[in-house]
C-alpha cells in the first residue's frame, strides 16, 4: 500500500523536553506546490511558537493534522507526493498517522540526547549530543542563551552530524561562576567540552558572544576547528546595542524582561509567556545575576562594544573555512558587520533578527553544512 | 538542573541550602528533629510530614525541637529573629496559631513600624493548612486570611514544588516575618526543581494557563482544581486564563487587572471560608479597579461558611472541585442583562 514516492511531513522535534506540538495555523493548503524551506505551518510547543519549513519539494497532497490538535513528536502531520500517486494510495497512508497522532505521546517517550556533564576545571559544564556518525558540529550560544537556542537545529544537523549543543559557564544548568567572565574562561569550556566528547576537531558554530567564544577556541588551538558558522558574531565593530544587553542583566520581572527579550526578534509574537518565564527562572537562580553582570564587562566599553574579533580570527591563522550569517533585521548588532569579518562567505537572513538559528532555521542549517562541507 | 522532586523534597532542600549558605538559619518546631514514629534518631521522620527530614544531623545544633508548647517557641524564635538569626519554625497546623497571636501580630508584625526601620524579624513561620486529610474541624482551616489582614506580615501559599523552594528560599531571606502555608493534600505532588539555589520574589503571581475567555484568580490546592476545571472547558471551546497568586500579602494587583481588561470575567477559587478570604478581596479589587471591563457579575467558588466536617462524605463536598468551578465558569460565560 505504501508509495514510496509519498514524503510525509512530520512534527519536528524541538528541543530535548518537546513531546507534544500543536499545530496553530496552516500556511499551506491540500494542492500547493511547495519548494525546500517554504512555511508549512505554525507550531506551538509548550516552549515556544516556531513555523515548520519544508524539507522536501512537492505537491501538498493532504494534510492530516487539524488546526489545535496536539501531536507526538515524529507524527505525520501531512503528505507531499506527486500529482499521479493514487488517491488510495494517500488515504492509507492518512489513516495510518491519524492512528499515531490519537494514539497521543507513546509511554517510552523521553529524550533522544541525554544532557551529560563534564568538570572543566573545576565547574561542572553541562552539555547535549544528538547524532551518532559524521563529524562532531558543537552549538555555543550566546549571553543569557542556553543550549537551547539551538532547540530548531540540532536535531536536523544530527541526522548527518554528532552535534553537541553546551551551556557555557554562567548560563544554562552550567555552573554559574564565570571568574572574572573573561571570553578565556568561556573558551576553556568549549574545548573542555571538546575533550569530554573525545573530538580532536570540530565545527565550531557559535551565535553572538558564543561566536566571540567560538574564535577565541580557534585562536588559542587552531587544529581543533575544522570550520567556524559565526551567528551574529560579537566583536567586529563597536556598534551593539547596550541598552539591550543591560536591560537583560538588570530585569527583574517579567514585565521588564518581555520587551527586552523582544528586541532579539523580527517577530516578536515568536516571545511567549513560557519563554520569559523560563528566561525569568534562569535569571533568579544563584550566581546568574553575578555572572551576567561580570559578562557584560567583557562586552561592554561604555556604550560600545569591547573585544577584537578580527584579531582573534586572524589568530587563527586562516586556513579554515568561515562563514557568517546575520539576520537582516538584527536590532542588536548591527548586519553591516559581516562585511567585517575577513575571507568569510555571508549570509544576510531576510525577516531575521539577532536569532536567525531560531527564526529562519533551515537557511542557518544550510549554511552550516555548506561550510562543513568546504572544510577538509 | 532540574529534576521532579516532590513538593515536601523541594522544602526540604530550599531549607537545607539556605542552612548551608548562612548559618544564622535554623530550624525549630515540634518533632522537626525526631518525629511521630522514629524509632531513633537516625531514622527520625523530620517533622510530622517529613519536611524536615535528614537535617538534624546535617547541622547540628541547629534543629531544635520544642515542646508542645505554640506560644513559647513562636515567641522564642520571633526573639531569635529580632536578635540576629533567621528562624524558621514550624507550627504544625495553623489552626493551633491561635494561642500564639500577640507574639505574631502585636509583636513580629509590628517591630519594624513602630521602632522606625531600626528594628527586622527576620522570622519564618512554616504551617500545614486545608481540608483533606480526614483531620476534622481543628486541624483543617484555611485562615490565611487572617493573616493577609495584618499589615506587617507576609503570607505565601506555594502550589508546586518549583514554587515551595523559591518561595521558601526567598521566606528565609527575607527580612519581614513571613507566614508560610504549606497544603496538606500537595507534598507529594512531583515536579520540576533546579538543584540550584534560587529566590522568587514575593508579590508575583504565576499565569499557570493562558486563555482569553475568563480568568481564574486562584491559589494554594485550588490552582491544581482550576487547572483540571480549565483543562475541561477548554475541550468546550471556552479558553480560561488561570493565576496562581503564590502570595497573599504582598497581592500582585496588576497581573490579576490586566488579565480580567482582555478577558471581561472572573471567577476567583479560594479554599477558604467565604466571608473576608482572599476570594472577596479579590472580587472588591477588580470590582473598584477593572469594573469597565466586566462582562458579567463576579462569581466566587469556596468552601461554605461552616467548619470542616468530620465526615468523609461531607469532608469531600466541603471542598470546592473541578465541577464547581466549570459551573462559575459557565454562569459567567453565559450571563447576559
Amino acid at each position: 500500500m505504501t508509495d514510496a514516492r509519498i514524503v510525509p511531513v512530520t512534527m519536528p522535534k524541538w528541543g530535548l523536553s518537546m513531546q507534544l506540538g500543536k499545530i496553530t495555523a496552516w500556511v499551506v493548503a491540500e494542492g500547493d506546490e511547495v519548494k525546500v524551506g517554504d512555511d508549512l505551518a505554525d507550531i506551538e510547543t509548550e516552549k515556544i511558537t516556531g513555523t515548520l519549513e519544508a524539507s522536501d519539494a512537492g505537491t501538498v497532497r493532504r494534510i492530516i493534522a487539524r488546526v489545535g490538535e496536539d501531536v507526538p513528536v515524529s507524527g505525520t502531520i501531512a503528505l507531499i507526493a506527486p500529482a499521479d500517486v493514487p488517491d488510495d494510495a494517500l488515504d492509507a497512508a492518512v489513516l495510518a498517522a491519524r492512528e499515531v497522532i490519537d494514539a497521543g505521546v507513546p509511554d517510552d517517550a523521553g529524550g533522544a540526547a541525554e544532557l551529560q556533564t563534564a568538570d572543566v576545571g573545576g565547574r561542572k559544564i553541562s552539555y547535549a549530543g544528538a547524532g551518532q556518525d559524521g563529524d562532531v558540529i558543537l552549538l555555543v550560544h550566546g549571553y543569557g542563551g542556553d543550549r537551547n537556542s539551538w532547540l530548531f537545529l540540532q536535531e536536523p544537523l544530527a541526522a548527518r552530524h554528532r552535534v553537541y549543543a553546551l551551556d557555557l559557564p554562567g548560563h544554562g544548568t552550567s555552573a554559574k561562576d564565570v571568574g572574572g567572565g573573561s571570553i578565556d574562561v568561556l573558551a576553556g569550556a568549549v574545548t573542555g567540552v571538546l575533550d569530554a566528547v573525545g573530538a580532536g576537531r570540530a565545527h565550531l558554530v557559535g551565535h553572538s558572544l558564543g561566536g566571540a567564544v567560538a574564535l577565541a577556541v580557534a585562536a588559542r588551538d587552531p587544529g581543533r576547528v575544522a570550520s567556524l558558522t559565526l551567528i551574529a558574531p560579537a566583536g567586529f565593530g563597536s556598534e551593539i546595542n547596550a541598552g539591550y544587553l543591560r536591560g537583560f542583566a538588570d530585569a527583574q520581572t517579567r514585565r521588564e524582561l518581555k520587551p527586552v527579550v523582544g528586541q532579539l526578534f523580527a517577530d516578536e509574537s515568536l516571545v511567549t509567556r513560557q519563554l520569559v518565564d523560563d528566561l525569568l527562572a534562569y535569571k533568579r537562580l544563584d550566581g546568574v545575576d553575578t555572572a551576567l553582570h561580570a559578562l557584560l564587562e567583557t562586552l561592554l566599553d561604555g556604550d560600545a562594544q569591547r573585544g577584537d574579533s578580527a584579531a582573534l580570527l586572524a589568530a587563527a591563522g586562516g586556513a579554515v573555512p568561515v562563514t557568517v550569517v546575520w539576520g537582516r533585521a538584527d536590532r542588536i548588532i548591527p548586519p553591516a558587520q559581516a562585511e567585517s569579518v575577513p575571507g568569510a562567505v555571508r549570509h544576510v537572513i531576510e525577516g531575521a533578527g539577532h536569532m536567525p538559528h531560531m527564526e529562519r532555521p533551515a537557511e542557518v542549517q544550510a549554511a552550516i553544512e555548506e561550510t562543513i562541507a568546504r572544510s577538509t | 538542573m532540574a529534576r521532579n522532586i516532590t513538593y515536601r523534597e523541594a522544602l526540604n532542600e530550599a531549607l537545607a541550602q539556605e542552612m548551608e549558605r548562612d548559618e544564622t538559619v535554623i530550624v525549630m518546631g515540634e518533632d522537626n528533629a525526631g518525629g511521630a514514629g522514629s524509632p531513633g534518631e537516625d531514622d527520625a521522620w523530620g517533622g510530622v510530614l517529613g519536611v524536615t527530614k535528614g537535617l538534624y544531623h546535617k547541622f547540628p545544633g541547629r534543629v531544635l525541637d520544642t515542646p508542645i508548647s505554640e506560644s513559647a517557641f513562636i515567641g522564642a524564635a520571633i526573639g531569635a529573629a529580632t536578635a540576629g538569626l533567621r528562624p524558621v519554625a514550624e507550627l504544625m497546623f495553623v489552626d493551633f496559631m491561635g494561642v500564639c497571636f500577640d507574639q505574631i501580630y502585636n509583636q513580629a508584625a509590628k517591630f519594624r513600624y513602630m521602632f522606625g526601620g531600626k528594628a527586622v524579624t527576620p522570622v519564618v513561620i512554616r504551617t500545614m493548612y486545608g481540608a483533606g486529610l480526614r483531620a476534622a474541624a481543628q486541624h483543617s482551616q484555611c485562615l490565611y486570611p487572617l493573616f493577609t489582614h495584618i499589615p506587617g506580615l507576609k503570607v505565601v501559599l506555594p502550589a508546586t514544588p518549583y514554587d515551595a523552594k523559591g518561595l521558601l528560599t526567598q521566606a528565609i531571606r527575607d527580612n519581614d516575618p513571613v507566614i508560610f502555608f504549606e497544603h496538606k493534600a500537595l507534598y507529594d505532588l512531583s515536579g520540576p526543581v533546579p538543584e540550584e539555589g534560587y529566590a522568587l520574589p514575593f508579590g508575583e503571581a504565576s499565569v499557570v494557563r493562558e486563555g482569553g475567555d475568563v480568568t481564574i484568580v486562584t491559589l494554594g490546592r485550588m490552582v491544581h482544581t482550576s487547572l483540571e476545571a480549565a483543562g475541561q472547558l477548554a475541550g468546550e471551546g471556552v479558553q480560561c486564563e488561570v493565576i496562581d497568586l503564590r502570595t497573599t500579602s504582598p497581592l500582585d494587583e496588576d497581573t490579576v487587572l490586566e488579565s480580567v481588561e482582555g478577558t471581561g470575567r472572573l471567577v476567583v477559587v479560594d479554599e477558604a471560608h467565604p466571608r473576608c478570604n482572599i476570594a472577596t478581596d479579590i472580587s472588591a479589587l477588580v470590582a473598584r479597579k477593572a469594573f469597565g471591563a466586566l462582562r458579567a457579575p463576579i462569581e466566587m467558588v469556596t468552601a461554605p461558611h461552616t467548619p470542616v466536617p468530620f465526615s468523609n462524605a461531607l469532608e469531600d463536598i466541603y471542598i470546592p472541585d473541578a465541577q464547581r468551578v466549570v459551573n462559575a465558569v459557565k454562569t459567567v460565560t453565559g450571563w447576559s442583562r
